[in-house]
C-alpha cells in the first residue's frame, strides 16, 4: 500500500483491489481442488467437488467483479481507507498481538499474557511499575483459577509452569 | 392451548434454583460483554461455549442465551452514557440517547432503553411460544429439497436486503461456504482443499472465525478511533423509573411498530442492526415532530432498542424450528446445540420437549431478571467503562486467545484467530458484511448435505426445486429476494433518466 494521494490518508483502492485479488486467489484454490476430487457424478451420487465447485465459481465471479469495477474507477476513486496515524495505531496493536501468539507456542499462555498486559499498560497507559506489575500478574492468575481449577479446562503451559510443577 | 401446558412445564424446568443462578451469571457476564468493546454477543458466547461442555444442555443453553440477553441490554449503557455503541445494533440508540444524557436525563434514557428492550423481547418470546410449535409441525413435512430452498431463501435475503453492494455480500457468503467445505467430506470421505496441511483436516471452526472476526477485528477498529472514553455517570432511582414508565407508555404506537419491524427482521435474517435503524427511521417519519429527533427525543431511544431486542430474540425462532439461525449469535447458539448432540429443527420439538420449553420459559425469566439487574447496577457498569483502554484491550486479547484455544485445544486455532481478525478488520473497513460469512460457515455442511440429497433424489436435475407447490413457492420467493436490488437499481436508472429528460426540456 505504498501509493497514497494525500500525505495523511491512505485511499481505499489499494486495499479494495488487494482484498478482491486475495479472494480471487482463494476462489482459484477452491475450484482447482474441486476439479481434482471431481465435480461430476459417481455411482453413489454427486462427488465431493460438486458443491464447492459452484461455491468457488461464485466467489471468483463476485470478487472478480469487485476487482474489475475498482480498476475501472481507479483514477476517480478518492475514498479514504484510514488516516496514516490511525493505521499506525492499528499496527501498534496488531504487531504485539502477533508476537503474543508467537510466544504462546514455546512459553504457554500465562507468561506471554502477563507480558502483553504489562507492555500495553506501560506503553499506552503510562503506568508505573507497581500498577502494571500487579495487574499483569493478577489477571493470568485469575484465568488460571477460573479455567484450570474451576472449569477444569487445561490451557497451554510452558517451561515455567513445569518448573512450578503445575 | 397445548402450548400453555408445555410452557408451564418449561417454567418448572427453568425456574429451579441452579438454573436461576446460571441465569444471573449469564446476564451479568452478558452485560459485561455488551459494555466492553471488542466483546459482543456472538464472540462472547463463542468464548464461553467451551466452559459449558460439562454442564447439562438445558442449564448450558439457559446460561448462554442469558449472556445474549445481557449483551443486548449492555449495548445500550455505553451508547447512552459514552456515545460509544458497545454493539452494532445500539448505534441508532446513540442518536438520541447520548443527547439525553448530555441534558442530564441519562437515567430517563437508560430506563426507557432497558424497558423498551424488555418489551421488544417479551413480544418476540410470545411470538416464539405460539408460532414455533406450528412452524415446527409444518417443517416436519420438509424434505431435503425444501430444506435447501429455505436455506437458499436465507442467503438470498441477505443479498437482497443488505445495504452493502451485492457483489460483496455474495463474496463474503461464498468465502464462508468455501471455508466450511475445507477438510473431510462426510459423504465420500475424501479430503478437500487441505493442500497437505494436517491442521486443515478438521476444517475451519466457525467459533474461531467468530472470535477473530468480531473480537480481534473490533479491537483493531476501536484502536483506530483512539483510546479515550469520556462519559457521563448515572444512577437510576425508583422514582425516575416510575416517571419514565408513565411517559413511555404514551408511545405505545412506537412500541408496536418497532416490535413488528424487529420480529420481521429477526425471523428473516436481517438481524438486529438493520432492524434498529429501520425502526428509528420509521419512528421519525411517523412522529409529529421529526425535528426533535437527534436532539434527545425519548422515542428515538424506544424505537431502536425495542426493535433490536425483538429482532435479537426472534432470531431464535428459525434457529429452533428449522435449524437456520437468524443472526450470528443465534448461529453460535446453534453450534452449541450441535456440540451437545441436539439437532435443531422440527424434531427437537418432538424429542426434546423439556429442553425446548425450558429454553422458551427461560427467555421470559431471563429477560425479567435482566431488566432488574441492569436497572439496579448501572453505576457499576459505568465505572467499568472508566477503566482505561490500555488495560482493557490486552485483557480482551488474552480472553479471545484463551477462547480460541479452548475450542479444540489447538494452537493453530489461535493463529487462525489472528488471520480472521485482520480479515474482519478489512471486511468492516471495506464494507463487506460479516454476518453472511458466519452463517455460511455454520450452515455450509448442512446446506451442502441437503443440496446433495435433493440432487440425488432428482438424479441431478434442478427441477426438484419446483417439483411441488411448497418448494416451488420458497424457491420463487428466494429468487425474488435475490433480484430485488436489480429492481431498485432499475427504478433509480429510470428515475435518473426522467430527471435528465425533464431537466433538458426545462
Amino acid at each position: 500500500m505504498s501509493s497514497s494521494e494525500g500525505d495523511q490518508n491512505v485511499g481505499t483502492r489499494w486495499p479494495e483491489v488487494g482484498l478482491a485479488a486475495f479472494l480471487m486467489v482463494l476462489a482459484v484454490l477452491v475450484i482447482s481442488d474441486s476439479i481434482r476430487v471431481g465435480t461430476g457424478w459417481a455411482d453413489d451420487g454427486p462427488r465431493s467437488g460438486y458443491f464447492p465447485f459452484y461455491v468457488g465459481s461464485l466467489l471468483l465471479l463476485s470478487s472478480g467483479w469487485i476487482f474489475l469495477t475498482r480498476l475501472m474507477r481507479w483514477s476517480r476513486d478518492r475514498a479514504v481507507f484510514a488516516e496514516r496515524s490511525q493505521l499506525a495505531l492499528v499496527l501498534a496493536v496488531l504487531v504485539p498481538m502477533c508476537v503474543y501468539v508467537g510466544l504462546i507456542y514455546p512459553l504457554g499462555i500465562y507468561l506471554p499474557s502477563a507480558l502483553l498486559i504489562a507492555y500495553f499498560m506501560k506503553r499506552y497507559g503510562g503506568y508505573r511499575w507497581p500498577a502494571f506489575m500487579s495487574v499483569s500478574v493478577a489477571v493470568p492468575l485469575v484465568f488460571f483459577a477460573v479455567f484450570e481449577r474451576w472449569f477444569l479446562v487445561p490451557l497451554p503451559k510452558g517451561p515455567i509452569e513445569r518448573l512450578l510443577g503445575l | 392451548m397445548e402450548e400453555l401446558g408445555n410452557l408451564w412445564h418449561g417454567f418448572a424446568v427453568a425456574a429451579t434454583l441452579p438454573n436461576l443462578g446460571f441465569m444471573l451469571i449469564g446476564i451479568t457476564l452478558g452485560v459485561l460483554i455488551g459494555v466492553l468493546p471488542g466483546l459482543g454477543g456472538a464472540n462472547g458466547v463463542a468464548i464461553l461455549l467451551p466452559l459449558t461442555f460439562s454442564m447439562n444442555p438445558t442449564s448450558a443453553i439457559i446460561m448462554l442465551s442469558c449472556i445474549y440477553w445481557g449483551a443486548l441490554f449492555g449495548g445500550a449503557i455505553t451508547s447512552i452514557l459514552f456515545n460509544i455503541p458497545g454493539e452494532p445494533w445500539s448505534v441508532a440508540t446513540t442518536f438520541d440517547g447520548f443527547p439525553m444524557a448530555q441534558q442530564g436525563k441519562a437515567a430517563q434514557a437508560l430506563t426507557a432503553a432497558f424497558t423498551s428492550s424488555f418489551v421488544g423481547a417479551l413480544f418476540a418470546v410470545l411470538l416464539i411460544t405460539f408460532l414455533a410449535p406450528l412452524l415446527a409441525k409444518f417443517a416436519l413435512k420438509f424434505g431435503p429439497a425444501e430444506y435447501f430452498a429455505v436455506q437458499l431463501l436465507t442467503f438470498c435475503s441477505f443479498v437482497g436486503m443488505s445495504k452493502e453492494p451485492p457483489a460483496k455480500t455474495i463474496a463474503s457468503m461464498m468465502l464462508g461456504f468455501a471455508l466450511a467445505a475445507v477438510g473431510l467430506d462426510n459423504v465420500t470421505g475424501q479430503l478437500r482443499m487441505t493442500y497437505g496441511v494436517p491442521e486443515l483436516l478438521k476444517g475451519f471452526d466457525f467459533l474461531i472465525a467468530v472470535i477473530g472476526l468480531f473480537g480481534i477485528g473490533e479491537i483493531l477498529l476501536t484502536m483506530e478511533e483512539g483510546l479515550a472514553f469520556k462519559g457521563r455517570s448515572a444512577r437510576i432511582s425508583p422514582a425516575v423509573v416510575w416517571q419514565t414508565w408513565k411517559e413511555i407508555a404514551r408511545h405505545w404506537r412506537t412500541f408496536l411498530r418497532s416490535v413488528a419491524v424487529g420480529c420481521w427482521m429477526g425471523i428473516t435474517p436481517g438481524g438486529a442492526t438493520p432492524a434498529s435503524f429501520m425502526s428509528y427511521g420509521m419512528a421519525r417519519r411517523f412522529s409529529k415532530d421529526p425535528q426533535a429527533f437527534g436532539k434527545g427525543e425519548i422515542q428515538g431511544v424506544i424505537a431502536p432498542e425495542t426493535a433490536a431486542h425483538a429482532a435479537g430474540t426472534s432470531a431464535l425462532l428459525p434457529m429452533l424450528t428449522l435449524g437456520i439461525p437468524g443472526s450470528p449469535t443465534a448461529a453460535v447458539l446453534l453450534g452449541g446445540l450441535l456440540i451437545w448432540g441436539l439437532q435443531p429443527g422440527p424434531m427437537l420439538f418432538v424429542e426434546q420437549k423439556d429442553f425446548v420449553w425450558g429454553l422458551i420459559a427461560s427467555m421470559y425469566l431471563g429477560n425479567l431478571v435482566g431488566l432488574i439487574v441492569v436497572l439496579t447496577t448501572v453505576p457499576f457498569w459505568a465505572a467499568i467503562l472508566r477503566v482505561p483502554f490500555s488495560v482493557i484491550a490486552p485483557v480482551i486479547i488474552v480472553v479471545c486467545a484463551i477462547g480460541a484455544y479452548t475450542v479444540h485445544s489447538a494452537m493453530f486455532d489461535v493463529a487462525m484467530m489472528l488471520v480472521f481478525g485482520v480479515l474482519g478488520y478489512l471486511f468492516k473497513k471495506l464494507k463487506y458484511p460479516l454476518a453472511p460469512m458466519v452463517l455460511a460457515l455454520v450452515l455450509g455442511d448442512m446446506a451442502e448435505a441437503s443440496f446433495r440429497q435433493a440432487m440425488l433424489g432428482s438424479q441431478g436435475s434442478l427441477s426438484v426445486f419446483w417439483s411441488n407447490p411448497l418448494v416451488g413457492t420458497i424457491t420463487a420467493l428466494a429468487l425474488t429476494l435475490l433480484v430485488w436490488p436489480l429492481w431498485g437499481g432499475a427504478q433509480n436508472l429510470v428515475r435518473a433518466r426522467e430527471a435528465r429528460h425533464s431537466g433538458a426540456a426545462g
